[in-house]
């Protein structure tokens, strides 16, 4: 019992917890974006897979460490182009789309590793995002280590909730995207396209998913392996709802979540054997659930969300 | 640009967008064919052969289509309700459990009773799998696609607990497997010999069941007139949220059957690869057949023909077969498309 607290307040573990907490924060802004501008994107399972194959596949094939990012984001935005073009404008169940969108992302993704890495056994690794300690700030206990002692990436990930947040609250464009997601015949009326707002949002949105997809292959591993996104991407969507839509709320739980992830891996080596692995492993994806139970009641969705807009319909 | 209703499709309209779907899938998927130094051509040539070009294929491809026929028939009366089901994998899974924990000699009844009892328990263990979800929904409005998505890991973990415990076959060799189901638990083969069997019997009732279930009955109606508009079904009376209890049991039970039929007609055990999928597939069975419970039977068929011929084929050609499921996927955004454009003209201004 002892041992159990005693963790918390070890700086592995806060190091453990913002390394896990990196990704789910990307991909959580990317599905935040996408809501607050009125659209469910559930292809954010499969755009990071592509993500995280894209990035790492780059930088596998010889291009440095930020091109892969790059390149990640920008086939994350690829595929949010072609969800936001049947979903926007044709107004396709988002539900449907989104799923065909995760299915063949993960599909294509899956068949590209196998065209170009046909023969292999062992994933290839590559010489991934090493951490960069912020001179004097890492040197505060726990918490500086926790929050300073972090791949470049990581930091990314906390200066991307900043850049959210303020464009969201502070600028002209934050004000049209979250009006394109509660009244879209507004945006409308200042003679603002929502179509554009929209499709533009999804594609920003699914660039952050990809990130977080390439954080995985790129920061905390260093190859490539199928089924490694592993339930992330769903998570991601309990995560947006669990933060009732604002990125700093959205933020806080996405370190709760991953706090947790890296308390059960570190209870289950105490636990010695004496409860079943898997049960440790659910608790991600049950915490989860609790999570949107315990939010549901009060949560207010954006209100044109998975609602289509028709300019000049009512 | 701005979409308008067509007054009446013609019959023309109404097949030349589908066909165009299949012609776009194609071709996407012939520039991958390309990008793997492969021919088009001879690929889906292979693909067409090793689904159907013999006896062999034919019965491959049927056995294959079975579990998909009932993943596409809970995901095609749950979508119908606009009750998003995507937990047909957990489902199926739970079906499968159901089926060993029950079938390898706790009972010990002749066939004619315990293939029965077996099929109605793995229906319940669905269909109040999927309850819970339908229940967080109208109790609370939790959305029911995630919580049927984070389902789906806890299940199969669940799974994997149960095989690697109370589960675990003694006689396995240390894998995680449970023991094979007793000779009476088993689903006869429709041929001596050959692998389909009287599930895929059981999957075609099941459609027809569920196709009047749809067509015939008030509760098909009521579900039809939730999902088409929950304010207006509720307006007149309909009571919306039992609907999508009653959606849920359907659903659940008709998903857990794929579980059943895997498990008592073709592996004969549990394992943590029972499904490739099933439960994802199935929504785009589903989705192809325009939700229709007959229709799923027909693409069901062509989609696990697809995944048994590019199976056949990639052994020959060399191309992966990740191809099959691009396919699959790249017909489902296609066909959906396809069947908008039937029904509105599309103005650019």
């Amino acid at each position: 019992m002892e041992q159990a607290i005693e963790i918390l307040f070890t700086a592995s573990f806060w190091v453990a917890a913002i390394r896990i907490a990196s990704p789910l924060i990307f991909a959580t802004m990317g599905e935040l974006i996408c809501e607050r501008a009125g659209v469910l994107n559930l292809g954010i399972e499969g755009i990071m897979t592509v993500g995280a194959f894209a990035g790492w596949f780059t930088v596998y094939s010889g291009g440095d460490l930020w091109t892969g990012v790059l390149i990640a984001a920008l086939a994350g935005a690829m595929f949010g182009l072609l969800h936001a073009t049947l979903t926007v404008p044709l107004g396709l169940s988002q539900h449907v789309v989104g799923i065909g969108i995760t299915l063949l992302a993960t599909s294509l993704t899956y068949f590209t590793y196998r065209l170009a890495l046909p023969q292999v056994t062992t994933p290839p690794k590559i010489e991934p995002f090493q951490p960069l300690p912020i001179p004097g700030l890492s040197k505060i206990p726990i918490l500086g280590e926790a929050l300073f002692s972090q791949t470049p990436l990581t930091y990314l990930a906390f200066a991307t909730v900043a850049i959210v947040a303020w464009v969201l609250y502070r600028t002209p464009i934050g004000l049209a995207v979250r009006a394109a997601g509660e009244n879209p015949s507004a945006v409308e009326a200042q003679g603002i396209s929502v179509t554009g707002i929209r499709m533009g949002a999804v594609m920003v949105g699914s660039a952050l998913m990809a990130v977080g997809g390439a954080f995985l292959t790129m920061s905390a591993f260093n190859s490539f392996f199928f089924e490694m996104i592993n339930g992330r991407g769903w998570i991601c969507i309990a995560l947006v709802v669990f933060g009732s839509w604002r990125p700093g709320k959205a933020l806080l739980g996405a370190i709760l979540f991953a706090a947790f992830d890296a308390y059960q891996v570190r209870l289950q080596q105490i636990s010695g054997g004496v409860v079943p692995y898997q049960v440790f492993l659910m608790m991600p994806y049950a915490l989860s659930i609790l999570a949107l139970i315990l939010v549901a009641r009060r949560a207010t969705y954006p209100k044109a969300l998975m609602i289509p807009y028709q300019k000049g319909e009512r | 640009m701005r979409l308008e209703p067509k007054p009446a499709p013609s019959l023309g309209v109404t097949l030349l967008f589908p066909i165009a779907a299949i012609v776009v899938t194609l071709l996407i998927t012939s520039l991958l064919v390309l990008a793997a130094g492969a021919s088009p051509f001879s690929v889906f040539y292979l693909v067409a052969k090793g689904a159907a070009g013999s006896q062999f294929a034919l019965l491959e491809t049927l056995t294959r289509a079975t579990p998909l026929i009932f993943t596409g028939l809970a995901v095609a009366v749950a979508f119908r309700a606009k009750l998003w089901n995507i937990g047909a994998e957990a489902q199926l899974y739970i079906g499968g459990v159901v089926t060993v924990v029950l079938g390898t000699g706790a009972l010990p009844l002749p066939s004619y009773l315990l293939i029965p009892i077996i099929m109605i328990a793995s229906m319940a263990a669905g269909a109040l799998l999927l309850l819970g979800p339908a229940v967080l929904k109208t109790r609370f409005g939790v959305d029911e696609v995630v919580t049927t998505l984070l389902l789906n890991f806890i299940v199969l973990l669940f799974v994997s607990m149960l095989l690697e415990g109370v589960l675990k076959d003694p006689m396995g060799l240390g894998w995680p497997q449970s023991s094979k189901v007793i000779a009476e638990a088993q689903l006869p083969r429709i041929i001596q010999g050959k692998r389909l069997h009287y599930g895929f019997v059981i999957a075609v009732v099941a459609a027809i069941i569920a196709w009047i279930i749809m067509k015939k009955t008030v509760l098909g109606y009521e579900m039809r007139a939730v999902g088409h508009n929950p304010e207006a079904a509720s307006f007149a009376g309909i009571p919306v949220n039992r609907v999508l209890m009653k959606t849920a049991l359907l659903s659940g039970g008709l998903a857990a059957l794929a579980g059943f039929s895997e498990v008592s007609g073709l592996k004969g055990n549990l394992t943590l690869d029972l499904s490739p999928g099933y439960g994802y597939s199935g929504i785009v069975v589903a989705m192809l057949a325009m939700l229709n419970p007959l229709g799923v039977i027909a693409s069901a068929i062509f989609v696990a023909g697809i995944f048994v011929g590019a199976d056949a084929m990639s052994r020959t050609a060399g191309v992966p077969s990740y191809i099959a499921q691009v396919m699959v996927a790249t017909a489902l955004l296609t066909m959906v498309t396809a069947i908008l454009l039937t029904r509105f003209r599309v103005r650019w201004r």
